[in-house]
């Protein structure tokens, strides 16, 4: 058993999905929204469904957002999941919202021309690495994870994007930046390769590079 | 590319994995969670847990099985049956489901759709609709009609109304079961499905009559549908769960073929 990862609660969603992944591949995880656990924490995961805009909010009045970016720029290592990716960025479209500026770049919403195409994003899509990163290692063509989301990242720089995605357009579908990683996609809710990546976060170091 | 879902629907009552044939005549075919176990295992996509207990004193072993399941499938899980208030649709997401399937109670108080989406996310409630075939009128333009009660309540309303008004509401997705096919194994309401599905931007899960592959290669081609439900197919061991995918996967539908 490693040290118990840290599990950020801000109201954004059920994460009791993760706690139970964490679990299944020996992390014990806490659930908690106190910024100085999360400062103590071994590494933390930051999940999240909702909107971007009351999401910051929930973030900012507990002082989880300094304690996040404190925690990055520690080199902790932080995995950022769904909408944790999203307001890790600069701007989110999404309510216009000013989010947190961990990774330069934007979220922005998928418009298509094309009726048939669903909003939101939701199903089994592949996410292909075009950066080697430790927590994508055995990644292979073909695999893939589980999305549901209507907004997608828009990253400034291209060597902070690990994974690319296809729906229509081609996103960034993980990022990465020093000691946090982050995925559009849901490991909890991916089956094995899910877990594989989860597995790999837990005995992470927190260095980019492998 | 998005890939087409394969999901597999429980009906549980009492604990109990029953399947229905018309929505009558439900028998006790075997243990929810490890039939669970055994699909995830071989690839499915996705879950879908319904209750049918009757007895509202026996909800709580739902909320057990769902907790069972959510600690080892770790794929979308979704649940309904019986969900009337949003305390319903929170208690089964803490005790592991993804999504909340809401039907007769939306029905009777659509207003339940926008409370579930704005507590859960819409993205995570899912409108069930049982659907049978009408003649056309002035009163159902789309010759579809929206029942309750396994099909035995008509509602007098319109079902590509309904579909669009649960949009509007905040479904996340639709599940489009055909009363009609349900249980028949001669293949999905084609002609309902893509209806359905050309009109609404939300996905649409066609559910009702699979009994061989083929039915799921048109319902996810001609139907339009972006996901196929099945049941008994998989339930009495006449069809694997990757024996499925690969047929569609051989026939050209997108599907995720490594797990």
């Amino acid at each position: 058993m490693t040290d118990p990862v840290f599990i950020v609660d801000y109201d954004a969603g059920n994460l009791k999905s993760v706690q139970r992944a964490c679990a299944e591949v020996g992390m014990r995880a806490v659930v908690s929204s106190d910024p100085e656990r999360l400062l103590d924490a071994g590494r933390v995961i930051f999940p999240g469904v909702g909107a971007a805009g009351s999401a910051m909010r929930s973030l900012s009045r507990a002082g989880l957002d300094a304690a996040l970016k404190s925690a990055i720029r520690g080199g902790k290592p932080v995995l950022g999941i769904c909408l944790g990716l999203q307001i890790s960025m600069d701007h989110s479209e999404e309510q216009d919202t000013r989010t947190l500026g961990i990774v330069p770049g934007t979220v922005k919403r998928f418009r298509f021309d094309r009726p048939e195409l669903k909003i939101p994003h939701m199903g089994w899509n592949e996410v292909r690495p075009v950066r080697a990163h430790p927590l994508l290692e055995g990644i292979e063509p073909g695999d893939e994870f589980y999305f549901v989301h209507g907004y997608y990242p828009v990253p400034r720089r291209n060597e902070d994007v690990c994974a690319l995605t296809h729906y229509e357009t081609r996103f960034a579908s993980a990022v990465g930046w020093g000691s946090y990683f982050a995925t559009q996609f849901h490991p909890e809710k991916s089956g094995r390769v899910g877990l594989r990546l989860l597995e790999k976060f837990s005995r992470w170091s927190g260095a980019p590079a492998s | 590319m998005l890939s087409k879902r394969l999901i597999a629907c429980l009906d549980v009552r009492d604990g109990k994995l029953a399947k229905s044939i018309r929505f009558v005549n439900t028998k006790d075919i075997g243990d929810p969670v490890e039939k669970a176990r055994e699909y995830y295992a071989d690839g499915l996509d996705e879950l879908v847990f319904y209750d049918i207990t009757a007895s509202s004193d026996n909800r709580s072993i739902m909320l057990d099985v769902v907790e069972a399941v959510a600690r080892e499938v770790f794929i979308p899980l979704s649940v309904g049956g019986g969900v009337r208030t949003v305390a319903d649709a929170t208690d089964l997401r803490l005790a592991g489901a993804e999504k909340i399937n809401v039907n007769t109670a939306a029905v009777k108080r659509p207003a339940l759709i926008a409370e579930c989406a704005e507590a859960i996310g819409d993205q995570n409630v899912v409108l069930s609709m049982d659907i049978r075939r009408v003649d056309r009128s002035d009163r159902f333009p789309s010759g579809y009609e929206i029942v309750i009660n396994g099909g035995r309540t008509p509602m007098g309303i319109d079902g590509l109304a309904w579909a669009l008004e649960g949009e509007r509401l905040g479904a996340g997705e639709l599940v489009v079961n055909s009363i009609d096919a349900d249980g028949t194994r001669d293949g999905y309401e084609l002609r309902l499905t893509a209806m359905i599905a050309d009109a609404v931007r939300i996905p649409v899960i066609a559910s009702g009559g699979a009994g061989e592959p083929r039915h799921l290669r048109e319902v996810l081609t001609e139907g339009g549908a972006d996901a196929a439900l099945v049941a008994s197919m998989v339930h009495y061991g006449d069809y694997a769960v990757s024996e499925l995918k690969n047929y569609l996967h051989d026939q050209g539908v997108k599907m995720r073929m490594s797990w």
